[in-house]
């Protein structure tokens, strides 16, 4: 069992001073965190991408690394491809809107790469310390520097969002397909491409088979 | 002697006989292997109760396989060396037909008593290693090449401690004649008591379990299965072969699998012999095939125990466990009977 | 880089190993693709081995035979839908895929399972778990060309699936976890059978510790191959037994239960010093038994009251983000979770175990033999739908 009678950490202050320490390190890079349910997400400048990486290896003993991947912030131009009458019972289809709006630590351009890592081996108790760090990329020519030195096991999710969102990792010695085959054109991850078999065959709606039960029924039994 | 097979046939009934005895035995002898153990024992020991379908208890399951095989499409690969291919499965079992001629299992009931038998019956298994690299060259497959390498490794590595662990039996009866170590285990005296014999089991042991290891190798079975392994080289040098070549392969294996069983019961278990009746009496050639069945069957039961229990050792382990362990345990074993026999 | 540019990288590297490797031996090198039907793979991996006799030079996996796209097809379903295709990441233990989804959705809409729920979701995913790793058990004994282990182990497995129906209705693919809390309670008489499937389980571990773990010849084939110090296993992100077997002492069950009740039961987490197939093996065996005395635990202090918190009929995740993992039989399987306030996520990153547990493949595939590649991979314990997703 856990020994919880050790340091009984709350996460703020672990994380204040886990972004304070990374601060220090990477200066004006660091440009927004935030700290919810546990978890520290800390946006860097994408310059400052594999120093960051390194900052957390070596300053935050986050030597764990869970996975990198990327967001498209860009809302779908084909909306959810759920627009079938009966999935809005109430409000009727929304209006698609295409503003950009971000999640937690905010952003400024369509593509941010975000990764993963923890520092697994000491046990404060309530949780390892674990970082969620950020990066917005570039619109034109989305590229950030590798983090194959700093983490061995970035190599293939670099590989993978490559491929998913066209963005380039600087100095990966292998950047090629891993899922889609060679020939594949196209980042299908990004929200502008159309998910086909949505286009062809347009989904029933949220209610598949039976309608949505009575609210006022549900309550009674 | 009562003269059961007193009567003389010409020659060529003879030779006859003799041909569609060896034809019928070596598909017989895979079928009841197959059947009792790799069908019903290794279900029973795994927990389910294998075919049950056909006939009863599923005793024709083989014969319904077998014919299944028949029926199937004879294929070549594309790059395949067509004769070498073709030819591979039936070199592997002409060893294991040759294998059955010197085989006793009465005074006379032997298809071909040499006076060389063990010498003529070690040779020819070993015959089985160029047909199994020629099934491994002309599949043009990588992986059924990578068998035939290991299986000639293999085979080469373990001719040897089956030689040298038959030799100390050769020394203790002083004759290659199959039929005439079975005589001298029957007329044999251990320390001045001799009613039941002395089979070479008591006291080569060590020349028993060294020769069990060895032709469970011979047999490329687990643990030595490295040259038929399915989970890394997927069936080895039979991966590329359907139908009735599959099923030649199969008969050789369970064919050979009898064969050695028979003659390890032949140098250490005194054969057709039982303890209690004249060795020479004409009655052992009537009896003679039932004890050796049930000889065969108690070794093939060993043989088929570890093949289903043990895991498979790694082509380098297996080579080390050949020159390091046996080999020299077998020379040993030699010297010790040589010195025995010599000296009492 | 231009793929030219890589090719020439790769030729250059390959012949660079190659001369590693040949300065002993002169011999030609062979390329032997290892899959992607192979039976050693289970599933459509297919491994890409330059080989010097049979010792492999260098090793590449490939995959994407099975891709199926999970991330973009959750980004057009809504909450409730999701869980019917998270379900096929890791097909043998399945129910607890649900739960890191259903967790981090929960926690965006600052709803909690009431404690009966998620006993039960800890009792479900415990027995998932044996239902996994049970069969890897049976199945590195496959690989090492034993065959008599997996019989046993799909004959016990076959108990614990049927407690799984018996809740579910599937045993498969529950898809029984509901935002919330579960879909149904647990149906009469369920706690004693299970009970009685727990003593069969450790039953099943002893024997496989007789007959498979005991054997000789599988220490000899499986001790010191395929060695994974703790860095490497830290930089690769390895995750759950093979962490642990290289020495890592760590279990989120332990370290960050997030929603589960490991912290009300008592247990232990196995670690091994070694970091070798052996020791990946001996912390699955020892992991399989401990869920049973947690599963047993757990069925001791179910407490009463509903298994479903209050929730409205159509759900909308507020807008936020997410990240939740739990330690799933293979391994830490985590999903990012992205809402913009709408019936659906706006994003699902799908972390899956296995794809950061094969990532190591090229690192601890050099200079082994051919037989040493299918024990690491099996020793490694990789599920496909946990790979490609």
């Amino acid at each position: 069992m856990t020994d919880t009678t050790a340091t009984e950490a709350a996460p703020a202050p672990r994380h204040a001073a886990a972004v304070e320490l990374l601060s220090e390190v990477l200066g004006d890079a660091v440009l927004a965190h935030h700290s919810e349910g546990g978890e520290l997400w800390v946006r860097v400048h994408h310059e400052a991408w594999q120093p960051a990486g390194y900052a957390l290896r070596d300053e935050l003993g986050c030597r764990w690394f869970d996975f990198l991947s990327a967001i498209d912030w860009l809302p779908s131009p084909f909306g959810r491809d759920m627009d079938a009458e009966q999935d809005w019972p109430t409000t009727g289809p929304p209006a698609r809107d295409t503003a950009i709006e971000h999640g937690v630590t905010g952003g400024e351009t369509r593509l941010q790469i975000f990764a993963r890592a923890a520092a697994v081996e000491d046990h404060p108790g309530g949780g390892n310390l674990s970082v969620i760090l950020k990066a917005d990329l570039p619109n034109e020519n989305p590229a950030v520097q590798t983090w194959i030195p700093v983490y061995a096991g970035a190599n293939w999710h670099e590989r993978e969002a490559w491929e998913m969102f066209g963005i380039a990792f600087v100095g990966h010695p292998d950047l090629r397909h891993i899922y889609l085959p060679g020939e594949f054109e196209g980042h299908p991850l990004r929200k502008d491409f159309p998910l086909l078999a949505r286009r062809v065959k347009p989904w029933p709606g949220i209610v598949d088979v039976e309608d949505m039960p009575d609210p006022a029924e549900e309550a009674q039994s | 002697m009562i003269e059961i097979l007193a009567f003389e046939p010409a020659y060529w009934l003879q030779t006859l006989i003799k041909l569609g005895v060896v034809a019928l035995v070596v598909p017989t002898a895979a079928l009841i292997l197959g059947y009792v153990f790799l069908m019903k024992m290794m279900s029973f020991m795994q927990s389910r109760l294998g075919p049950m379908e056909a006939g009863p208890y599923g005793t024709l399951q083989l014969l319904a396989d077998g014919v299944k095989f028949l029926q199937k499409e004879d294929i070549f690969p594309r790059r395949a060396d067509r004769y070498v291919f073709a030819l591979a499965p039936v070199v592997v079992l002409v060893s294991t037909f040759l294998l059955f001629v010197v085989l006793p299992v009465g005074p006379d009931a032997v298809v071909s008593g040499l006076d060389a038998g063990l010498f003529f019956a070690l040779a020819v298994a070993s015959l089985s290693v160029i047909g199994v690299l020629m099934a491994g060259w002309g599949s043009a497959n990588k992986y059924a090449l990578m068998g035939g390498m290991r299986a000639a490794g293999q085979l080469i590595a373990y001719e040897l401690p089956l030689v040298l662990a038959a030799i100390g039996v050769v020394i203790q009866a002083g004759t290659l004649d199959l039929n005439k170590i079975v005589l001298a285990q029957a007329t044999g005296e251990i320390f001045g008591w001799g009613a039941i014999g002395n089979p070479y089991i008591l006291t080569q042991f060590v020349g028993f379990a060294i020769f069990l290891v060895a032709v469970q190798a011979e047999l490329t079975q687990p643990p030595f299965d490295m040259p038929v392994a399915e989970s890394e080289i997927v069936g080895g040098y039979q991966v590329e072969y359907t139908g009735f070549r599959f099923l030649f392969f199969f008969m050789a294996e369970f064919g050979t699998a009898f064969a050695f069983a028979g003659i390890a019961s032949v140098l250490f278990l005194g054969g057709w012999y039982v303890p209690g009746l004249d060795p020479a009496s004409g009655w052992f050639n009537l009896i003679g095939p039932f004890v050796m069945f049930i000889k065969i069957m108690a070794v093939s039961a060993l043989i088929f125990w570890f093949r289903f229990t043990f895991p498979r050792l790694r082509e380098d382990q297996l080579q080390k466990l050949a020159w390091k362990v046996l080999i020299p345990a077998a020379l040993l074993n030699i010297v010790v009977t040589g010195v025995l026999k010599v000296a009492v | 880089m231009s793929v030219t540019e890589r090719e020439q990288r790769a030729f250059i590297a390959a012949a660079a190993a190659d001369a590693r490797v040949n300065v002993e031996l002169e011999t030609e090198g062979m390329t032997l693709n290892i899959g992607p039907q192979h039976p050693a793979t289970h599933g459509t991996l297919r491994i890409i081995a330059r080989l010097d006799g049979e010792q492999v030079v260098a090793a590449e996996p490939v995959m994407g035979y099975m891709h199926r796209g999970y991330e973009k097809l959750a980004e057009v379903r809504t909450y409730p839908q999701v869980t019917t295709l998270i379900n096929r990441i890791d097909w043998l233990g399945s129910f607890a895929n649900e739960v890191p989804f259903i967790l981090a959705a929960e926690q965006l809409m600052e709803v909690e399972a009431p404690p009966r729920a998620a006993w039960i979701r800890t009792i479900l995913f415990e027995l998932s778990r044996l239902a996994n790793i049970s069969l890897f058990l049976g199945d590195m004994g496959v690989q090492l060309g034993a065959l008599t282990p997996v019989f046993f182990a799909f004959r016990d497995r076959e108990f614990v699936l049927n407690q799984i129906e018996a809740v579910t209705g599937g045993r498969f693919h529950p898809n029984f976890d509901r935002i919330g809390g579960l879909k149904d309670d647990l149906p009469a008489g369920w706690i004693e059978e299970t009970r009685g499937v727990m003593v069969k389980m450790r039953n099943f571990c002893d024997e496989l510790e007789d007959l498979l773990m005991g054997n000789e010849i599988f220490e000899a084939r499986t001790r010191g191959v395929g060695v994974i110090p703790p860095e490497i296993a830290l930089s690769f992100g390895l995750s759950g037994a093979n962490a642990r077997a290289s020495g890592i002492d760590w279990d989120m069950r332990r370290d960050n239960p997030c929603g589960l009740v490991y912290d009300e039961v008592d247990w232990k987490v196995w670690t091994h010093p070694d970091g070798d197939s052996f020791a990946r093996y001996w912390v699955r065996l020892q992991e399989t038994r401990e869920a049973t005395h947690i599963v047993e635990q757990l069925l001791d202090g179910l407490p009463a009251g509903p298994v479903m918190a209050k929730v409205p009929v159509i759900i909308k995740v507020p807008a936020g983000e997410a990240y939740v993992a739990t330690e799933n039989p293979l391994g830490v399987m985590g999903y990012y979770v992205v809402s913009k306030g709408d019936l659906g996520p706006f994003r699902v990153k799908i972390r899956s175990a296995s794809f950061n547990n094969i990532s190591v493949v090229p690192w601890v595939m050099r200079g082994v033999f051919v037989p040493d590649v299918i024990t690491i991979l099996a020793s490694l314990y990789f599920i496909l739908g946990d790979i490609d997703r």
